[in-house]
């Protein structure tokens, strides 16, 4: 297993759920003030292919692409695309062309061994002018000359190139989407608009370039996809989450995440785990609980991480490992967030099970002077 | 006994002993240095400050895209990101808008604010991103706010989470102050917003100022630029950083460079009259020097001797010009600004910044002139025979080679071929040349003047005048050289004065002619306007223009035009003009061509004189302006039918009738009324009508009559420190005559020893001496005016037009230039008569026993 690599792909995905966080900060704290904005109901059932399209009365909305890639001698690379759609729900009456009204933000990452390092890049534009928009009716996203465009037949296809790396893949689907939660409402806290609609489309396969300094490489893989749109995504009194989305050797996907509180304990708690038949079993806040089992303390922060845990989802117990213990990512110079994001290795009811991404965040103390 | 104790000790001598003489020699060079430098300073600060200012709005961009007018479709925006080797396009709408709780001051009361789109500009110009409060993030984009620098925080006494009022066309608007920005220049008054809000909130709908482009590594800017300016055909203009600077030094240079002018006429001044201190100290000392060769001390180190006292005289005069230099400087900035109060450069605050080079520069200057003025004497004394030169009267031999006729025609003759050729890089410096070698040339010239004037009131009233005239004019015809010295520091001083007061004069007469002739109506009507949309529509028009009271109404829509990426905006104006005589309307230069002349279906305009200058556009010509609709063909052919003047803007101004612009371009809409009020009507009636209107509030009203005091005392304002530095190059004259006349008694008291033995009353000497210095300034002053008169003509009918491109009619201020002669003459007697006394008080037998 290549260090390099790993690390590389988790630094940008713990970029990604930063936004993410922020963003759910925000809604959460102003979704009182306005009512331009659509909550998250549940019994709302998804359509498609309209729902692969934006919802833009809905704050915040995200397709998410995360894969494994192996060039031609074998080698192998990480890759990592989102695009959100943000409404400021500012701009209503203003008529110019200019009107924020709508956000887009793109990221792209590449981890490559061979380079080393990862190499990401991103952006943010208003959507108009044609140059940014998420368009309604299937999923179809531009940020200047970034696109995520899914084809009539289920095909994606992702171009992302800049100056000095890049991907232009297609990723096609064998299995069917798989809604999170209730048929794709999936809740966030006891409030009922404190919700997401959520599919994902794991084991997407992938063939296409990626451009290395400017080079293009034959590629092929697997990868896999989340959509994801609410309103109010985070409880105003929750304090940070736990996550871990993992991929499990014998085909399964497990996904599971607990919000805590401030004032300590949980404040909701999920878990859906699909085996290879396509079954996918859900687990209620009770059944799903987290026990940190080893704590590290930052040497940066000062902040204590639970970077080992124990997660029991009903009768299944699963025990994270990290590759790593250092795995903070402290962005207060840019967007004043610090958490840990990191690979872990995953064992159920203590045979080796996959591999996953745990994320914690709220562990920041502050600094002793 | 050692040279170098030597040479301290007859240093420390002489000094001792003309104590008087060496403290005006450095006082003169500190303040010819302390004005250039000051002066320098200011400029520079200001000059530095407006570029970065500009700098800072402008960001970090390869390229910039521009309308011709200051507005364009923001079609161009979508495009221009998408085009073929652009990284990033970054659209920009950049207004003036006016601070109605401001109006009172009607030449500051605009706040810029940049429309920032801050995804794009991130990349660009950072700096200019608004910070919001904690949690508040979103403010950056939202249509009610706006961000504001510390300094227009202050100006507008606001603060964060405030609410400001601003005039958008005819309507008030309140934002909320989200926030600062990320970093503005101290004292640099700007705004920013969401460029959607702006266009929104300030009705620009649909339009940007500008767009700034940043290329993809590896693009040829040259060649890509090439490539986008014919894409875009002659609708847009691409602009390099390179010519945005252009620009800047263009706007300001040719004001920068006049006052710089102005401070090396102080040093001028400066530094003659410290040559004539150094060259009759030296005179003055011809015997000392004689004995000390005699006493075996070489030429050479007697030169060194002369150069040493000169350096040493330079040096602390010009430290102390330095010194003081800055210190005026920096309070100048303090009080007046930048700018010295002219208001050039609006909206920033330069701080000074100490370069040692230009202070090495000023201080090499200050004792080089210093070193000079004591060589050419020093030479002379050096060469002189020790037997000759220890004899008494041999002074005025000694200067006789320093004015040779030849060189002053030289100069002259010079002078008089400099001021026919033309301006280089747009600023008249042959113009200034020719000044200075005027200056030089009637200097020079003086002794023979004087000799010869004198020698013939000699003859005529020699004979029969008593024993003191003949005395008087014998002394000043007989030793012309020492009394052209002394005359030599009023020359200058009087001249550049009379120069200068005959230019302001002469300006200031033209100005308000012109006054009178470009605001004929009552009252002068225009919206607040934002950006250059006209902001009057048909309907405003027909309400204003019916209302009682008012017997005639012109409307005026005026806009601003880009024709030269490196050039400042030209204004257009359409108004209805007097096409039988347009010079009922526009104050002329010329006759204009009459309408039967001009050419069938060529739209006529009227040109300003800096049209002429700049563009090179002749009446008669056609040529091609950027006006039209701007669905087609943006470019119209125009026929240019007379130049007019213009004091109001110097970088060029084009009028054209109200009608042909409306048929040419379809815009309607209007800027400025003049309202010409009906009999019975009064002023103050017809503004209270024009309030009552449902956009009165938004009106800015002026009476004519307050708007040509207005203009009149900006225009004082800006010569506020041309007066300041006439009144010092008079001074510098005044202490230059006491100093050499001082030096010359002292130097004469054998004579006047003589004198006494023989008979003549001690209030004789002394009524003799006023009466030479009287004599002396008097030629001087007639010199003087004489030498004025004609730099003045270079002033105004070279200088000015080379630089600011206007012309004027000369007009001499008489009553003040007899008052200054007066006062001068006085002064000058006064002081020969106070350095007289000294002479004559000492012991009589003493006096005339020093030279045997």
């Amino acid at each position: 297993m290549n260090m390099s690599k790993r690390w590389g792909q988790y630094d940008l995905l713990s970029l990604i759920r930063m936004i993410i966080l922020l963003f759910s900060l925000f809604a959460a704290n102003t979704l009182a003030e306005t009512s331009r904005l659509m909550p998250v109901v549940p019994g709302h059932a998804l359509t498609f292919p309209h729902d692969y399209g934006a919802h833009q009365d809905f704050r915040i909305e995200w397709w998410y692409m995360t894969g494994w890639l192996e060039t031609e001698d074998k080698k192998p690379l990480g890759f990592q695309v989102t695009f959100f759609r943000y409404a400021t729900d500012q701009n209503h009456d203003n008529p110019s062309r200019f009107a924020a009204k709508y956000l887009i933000i793109a990221h792209v990452a590449l981890s490559d061994p061979a380079a080393g390092k990862l190499m990401h890049a991103e952006k943010t534009a208003r959507e108009g002018f044609e140059l940014a928009y998420a368009k309604p009716g299937n999923t179809d996203v531009k940020l200047d000359e970034w696109t995520l465009v899914r084809e009539e037949n289920g095909r994606y296809l992702v171009d992302m190139r800049t100056e000095d790396f890049g991907l232009q893949l297609a990723l096609t689907p064998t299995q069917k989407v798989l809604l999170q939660g209730e048929n794709g409402f999936s809740r966030k806290g006891l409030e009922p608009e404190q919700a997401s609609y959520y599919y994902s489309e794991p084991h997407l396969r992938v063939t296409g370039t990626v451009l290395r300094q400017s080079k293009p490489v034959a590629v092929s893989g697997s990868a896999w996809l989340d959509h994801e749109w609410s309103t109010a995504y985070l409880d105003p009194n929750a304090d940070g989450w736990d996550w871990v989305g993992a991929n499990l050797d014998d085909g399964s996907a497990l996904m599971a995440f607990q919000i805590r509180g401030k004032k300590g304990g949980k404040v909701w708690a999920y878990a859906a785990l699909r085996d290879p038949s396509g079954q996918v079993k859900f687990f209620s806040p009770e059944q799903v609980e987290f026990t940190p089992t080893r704590t590290w303390q930052s040497p940066h922060t000062e902040a204590v991480y639970p970077v080992a845990m124990h997660i029991r989802t009903g009768e299944i117990e699963w025990q994270l490992t990290p590759l790593l213990d250092d795995q903070e990512l402290d962005s207060r110079q840019s967007a004043g967030a610090v958490y840990w994001e990191g690979a872990v290795t995953l064992t159920r009811d203590r045979q080796p099970a996959g591999r996953g991404y745990l994320e914690l965040t709220g562990y920041v103390k502050p600094l002793a002077l | 006994m050692k040279s170098v104790s030597l040479s301290r000790w007859l240093l420390l001598g002489e000094w001792r002993a003309h104590i008087l003489q060496v403290i005006v020699a450095i006082m003169a060079i500190a303040i010819g240095i302390a004005l250039g430098y000051s002066i320098h300073l200011i400029n520079t600060a200001a000059f530095n400050e407006f570029s970065a200012a500009s700098k800072n709005l402008s960001g970090q961009s390869d390229l910039q895209v521009h309308g011709r007018s200051a507005f364009f479709d923001e079609s161009l925006y979508p495009m221009l990101a998408k085009y073929e080797g652009v990284a990033l396009a970054n659209p920009v709408l950049e207004l003036d808008v006016v601070m109605p709780n401001k109006l009172q001051n009607r030449n500051d009361h605009k706040l810029k604010i940049v429309g920032l789109d801050m995804f794009r500009a991130t990349q660009i110009s950072p700096d200019l991103l608004g910070v919001p409060v904690e949690g508040k993030r979103l403010d950056g984009l939202a249509d009610d706010a706006i961000f504001l620098s510390p300094a227009a925080m202050e100006w507008l006494q606001v603060e964060q989470g405030d609410v400001l009022s601003l005039n958008a066309g005819l309507q008030t608007i309140t934002l909320r102050v989200a926030g600062g920005l990320v970093r503005a220049r101290s004292g640099q008054r700007i705004a920013v917003m969401d460029i959607g809000a702006a266009q929104w909130r300030f009705q620009q709908l649909g339009l940007l100022s500008r767009i700034e482009l940043k290329l993809k590594h590896g693009v040829n800017h040259a060649a890509f630029k090439a490539e986008l300016t014919k894409q875009l055909g002659d609708q847009y203009l691409v602009v390099e950083v390179t010519d945005q600077e252009t620009r800047i030094a263009n706007m300001s240079r040719a004001y920068r460079v006049n006052l710089n002018m102005l401070a090396l006429v102080a040093l001028f001044t400066g530094a003659f009259l410290v040559f004539s201190t150094q060259a009759l100290s030296v005179i003055r000392r011809r015997q000392q020097f004689a004995m000390l060769r005699v006493l075996g001390f070489t030429r050479r180190q007697l030169l060194r001797q002369i150069v040493l006292e000169g350096a040493l005289l330079g040096m602390i005069g010009s430290l102390l010009g330095l010194g003081l230099g800055y210190a005026i400087a920096a309070m100048a900035i303090q009080f007046l600004g930048g700018d010295l109060g002219s208001n050039f450069f609006p909206g920033i605050k330069p701080s000074i910044d100490f370069n040692p080079l230009a202070a090495l520069t000023f201080f090499l200057i200050g004792l080089g002139v210093t070193v000079l003025g004591s060589m050419a004497p020093a030479f002379e004394a050096v060469r002189a025979k020790p037997a000759l030169a220890l004899r008494s009267g041999s002074e005025d031999a000694a200067l006789s080679k320093l004015s040779t006729p030849w060189f002053a025609m030289f100069c002259l003759m010079l002078a008089m071929l400099f001021t026919q050729l033309p301006p280089v890089f747009e600023l008249p410096i042959f113009g200034y040349l020719a000044i200075a070698l005027l200056l030089i040339g009637g200097i020079a010239l003086m002794p023979r003047f004087a000799a010869r004037i004198f020698t013939s009131l000699q003859n005529v009233w020699g004979a029969q005048a008593g024993a003191m005239v003949t005395l008087v004019l014998a002394r000043l015809a007989n030793a012309p050289n020492q009394a052209a010295i002394a005359l030599g520091g009023i020359l200058a001083s009087f001249s550049l004065m009379v120069a200068m007061a005959i230019m302001v004069t002469s300006f200031r007469v033209s100005v308000d002619g012109w006054l009178t002739h470009v605001l004929p109506a009552d009252l002068y009507v225009r919206t607040v306007s934002v950006g250059d949309q006209g902001g009057f529509q048909l309907s405003e028009q027909k309400a204003m223009a019916g209302l009682s009271g008012f017997e005639r109404v012109d409307f005026f829509r005026t806009q601003q035009l880009r024709l030269d990426p490196g050039r400042p905006e030209i204004m257009l104006i359409a108004r209805p003009i007097d096409s039988i005589d347009p010079r009922n309307t526009l104050p002329m230069v010329d006759d204009a061509m009459t309408p039967t002349v001009l050419p069938e279906g060529v739209t006529p305009i009227w040109v300003s004189e800096a049209m002429v200058d700049l563009y090179g556009y002749r009446p008669g010509e056609k040529v091609s302006l950027p006006i039209g609709k701007a669905a087609d063909t943006v470019f119209n052919e125009f026929v240019v039918a007379g130049v007019w003047r213009d004091y109001g803007r110097q970088f060029g101004a084009v009028q054209m009738q109200l009608a042909d612009y409306q048929r040419l371009t379809g815009d309607t809409s209007v800027n400025n009324l003049a309202v010409w009020l009906g009999s019975g009507a009064t002023l103050d009636a017809a503004m209270a009508n024009l309030r009552q209107l449902p956009f009165g509030d938004a009106l800015e009203i002026s009476k004519s009559r307050d708007m040509r005091a207005l203009s009149l005392e900006i225009f004082d304002r800006s010569f506020a420190v041309t007066y300041l530095l006439e009144i010092v190059a008079v001074v510098i004259g005044l202490l230059g005559v006491g100093a050499s006349f001082s030096a010359q008694t002292l130097a004469r008291a054998k004579e006047f020893g003589m004198l006494r033995h023989i008979g003549v009353m001690r209030r004789q000497v002394l009524v003799m001496l006023a009466a030479e210095g009287g004599l002396l300034t008097a030629m001087g002053i007639v010199l003087g005016f004489v030498l004025g008169w004609a730099i003045s003509l270079i002033l105004v009918f070279i200088v000015n037009p080379q630089s600011f491109h206007w012309t004027m009619q000369l007009h001499l201020p008489w009553g003040w230039l007899t008052m200054v002669a007066v006062i001068m003459l006085v002064s000058a007697a006064m002081t020969a008569l106070i350095a007289g006394r000294r002479a004559v008080s000492g012991n009589v037998i003493r006096a005339v026993r020093e030279d045997w």
